[in-house]
């Protein structure tokens, strides 16, 4: 059991993973010597060599088309985009290249390739640092999307999606990239495509995921003083979603928020609120509503806290979800 | 002191076999051929132009949904495809019917994808050919990825003949404006990697000259990048065997990239789907008719092989076996299960789909007698 920041569970987790099989390859933009713009690849390529650990020329269409060409090799390649907002240039290569290929070739060749994106705002960051372009990526067949909240998930998470032999887009919520949590390498995982309830409670389901689980459990605290108890879910696979733990919990509470940086419209909430509608219609007391980033770009960093959801835009929800 | 100056002349092109059919010595690519490997290139060329015309009047019949001819362009590829060793990769387009054929990749499977019964469905790692790839110019990053792999497994410069590996990526003018192709050139350079860039500059991008595409040779390109560029006549064979396996041997032995551009021509349309008469000339067809690849070596076999008719007609003889062979393998071809499409998505099928696909048999099966 150790004390890691996700950055650090991240890193244990890709050094696992590189000690375990040596088809696992890094590559990305100044992941070698400076150990990635957020150092979550620190000391790899002093490890595993320049031959493993890959500074790539400056392309994001090139990372993702190498990665194709290196999975058809027979390797299994972790690519690392800088920032959520420089992942568009490689889009071609995930949803027409990797996310098909298996398919195309009638499952004869495997892409393993993950792909790690720090995504979210929160940070200050100038433009095209602080986007959620997950809903994209869920959007598309043949890929699977996920985002940790926590150092132990992020540890496993990552380890899990580098085993998988389909690709995997790993989200990582990079404002949470600091905050510390217990990893236990020995302790057996959640299956990765599971979702998880973080507290239970009994009046509001809400659901969230990355760097929002924080703060839909700040809310959950707000609440409880207020005599509300939220039950807490962190969704944590996108694509595949795993709704038997959300429509459980709506059957109980019989009201559901879902909350999430990215702008709301054809959001991941979107998505969960439909099935929610199809499976427990009945049980439903309320709409479900949804808290989320507004359908505007992504704004100029010294008001993105008034656009991101916070604890109050939540709490306002759950009220108003109460009122019906 | 202008920056604009004149531009250079345009450069010759390397050459063995002339239109005529008459045979020419280049001093870097010297070629020695027998006879009978001379043949064997025109059973290659003839036998792909026939499968292609099957491709087409298919089309016609019905019997695919689309076809991309390459007629015209059978030496660039037969003589690219032949310079290849067995372990030799290839990243084709989807016109690359003529290294389908030398890398023995059935052209009753190519067909299946413009028949629309198949994405592609061959195993690239089989014959070591790629599947086709439609979006122009991502296949050469997946070339590039691929011999980053070569390179890390030690298969470069080692000296053994049956281990060292290149790595052949195709495209065409069109495509070399695309920024996977700049990028693949640029990873390609910065890592040294054993990769062999084949543009087949065919003259058009569907209804786009070449001017759309540049104002320099493409060849030239290359020196921008740091690595050889070469122009080659694309409608001799010869030279497209001899450059291409020098360029595959440098490759190989660990001297890294390089350009051809083989100089041919698109005599068909870009596909079935295309009307050339609407945005060329037929005068320029006319001229190019004359550079045919096939009517060079037939020439020269005659002339100077003493090649006899005996050997002509076995060859259109087996070219209309094989004519015959596909188009009733082709319509023989069936249709793929409306819940297959779910199969190959995921290595292992995750549950939502898993109950889409039930969802889906269900309805199916709710009509009478619909499905057995």
């Amino acid at each position: 059991m150790s004390n890691l920041s996700m950055a650090g569970a991240l890193n244990a987790a890709l050094r696992n993973r590189m000690e375990a099989d040596p088809k696992v390859l890094v590559m990305g933009l100044d992941v070698g010597k400076l150990g990635g713009v957020f150092r979550i690849t620190d000391g790899l390529q002093k490890d595993f060599g320049e031959d493993r650990v890959i500074d790539a020329p400056l392309g994001e269409s090139g990372i993702l088309g190498a990665a194709v060409g290196l999975a058809i090799r027979g390797y299994r390649p972790v690519c690392e985009i800088q920032f959520d907002g420089f992942v568009y240039p490689a889009f071609d290569q995930i949803v027409s290249q990797v996310a098909k290929f298996h398919n195309r070739s009638l499952g004869q060749v495997r892409m393993p390739i993950t792909v790690r994106i720090p995504y979210g705002g929160g940070i200050g960051a100038v433009e095209h640092h602080s986007e959620s372009p997950e809903a994209y990526f869920a959007h598309t067949a043949g890929l699977k999307v996920v985002t940790c909240s926590n150092p132990s998930d992020a540890y496993w998470m990552l380890r899990q999606s580098i085993d998988c032999d389909d690709p995997v887009i790993f989200f990582e919520p990079k404002r949470r990239y600091w905050a510390k949590g217990e990893v236990d390498p020995d302790a057996a995982p959640l299956p990765l495509h599971t979702a998880r309830v973080v507290r239970a409670g009994t009046d509001v389901t809400v659901v969230a995921y990355g760097p929002m689980v924080a703060t839909a459990l700040d809310a959950a605290n707000a609440a409880a003083e207020d005599g509300h108890e939220l039950e807490v879910i962190d969704l944590r696979s996108l694509s595949p979603i795993d709704l038997a733990p959300v429509v459980e919990s709506v059957t109980k509470t019989g009201r559901l928020v879902v909350v999430h940086e990215a702008s709301v419209n054809l959001g991941m909430g979107a998505e969960i609120a439909a099935r929610v509608q199809e499976k427990a219609f009945y049980s439903l007391e309320a709409p479900v509503l949804r808290v989320g980033g507004f359908d505007t770009p992504y704004p100029a960093s010294r008001i993105e806290e008034e656009w991101l959801p916070d604890v109050d835009r939540i709490l306002d929800a759950v009220d108003r979800t109460l009122t019906y | 002191m202008s920056l604009h100056g004149d531009v250079p002349p345009e450069p010759d092109l390397v050459q063995l076999l002339t239109p005529e059919g008459v045979r020419v010595e280049h001093p870097d690519f010297p070629l020695s051929i027998t006879d009978d490997e001379l043949k064997s290139l025109y059973r290659d060329l003839t036998l792909v132009r026939r499968f292609d015309a099957e491709g087409t009047a298919l089309q016609r019949q019905g019997e695919l949904g689309l076809w991309a001819s390459c007629l015209g362009q059978e030496a660039a590829q037969v003589g690219a495809g032949r310079a290849m060793r067995t372990q030799d990769m290839a990243f084709p387009t989807y016109r690359e019917h003529g290294v389908a054929w030398c890398r023995d990749v059935d052209p009753v499977t190519l067909l299946g994808m413009f028949r629309g019964v198949s994405l592609g469905g061959w195993n690239p790692n089989e014959n070591n050919f790629n599947l086709y790839t439609i979006v122009l110019g991502a296949q050469t990053l997946h070339a590039v990825g691929y011999a980053m792999g070569v390179a890390r497994d030690g298969a470069v410069g080692t000296g053994e003949l049956d281990r060292d590996t290149a790595v052949l990526a195709f495209f065409g003018d069109g495509a070399s404006s695309q920024g996977d192709v700049n990028e693949a050139f640029i990873w390609a350079a910065a890592g040294n990697l054993p990769v062999v860039f084949y543009c087949q500059n065919n003259q058009w991008a569907i209804s786009e000259p070449l001017e759309r595409q540049t104002r320099v040779p493409l060849f030239h390109r290359a020196a921008g990048f740091g690595f050889p560029g070469i122009r080659i006549d694309g409608n001799d064979v010869l030279a497209c065997l001899a450059v291409t396996r020098a360029a595959l041997d440098e490759a190989r032995s660990g001297q890294g990239p390089s350009m051809i551009e083989a100089y041919t021509y698109r005599m068909a349309a870009h596909t079935t789907s295309d009307d050339p008469t609407r945005y060329r000339l037929s005068d320029e067809l006319e001229t190019w008719r004359l550079r045919d690849p096939i009517e060079r070596l037939r020439a020269y076999l005659v002339r100077e092989a003493g090649v006899g008719t005996d050997f002509f007609g076995e060859v259109d003889e087996e070219s209309e076996a094989l004519a015959v062979r596909i188009r009733e393998a082709c319509r023989s071809l069936p249709d793929p299960d409306p819940l297959s499409p779910f199969d190959q998505v995921y290595v292992e099928m995750t549950g939502e789909l898993a109950e889409q696909k039930a969802g889906y048999a269900e309805y199916l099966d709710s009509f009478e007698g619909a499905r057995s």
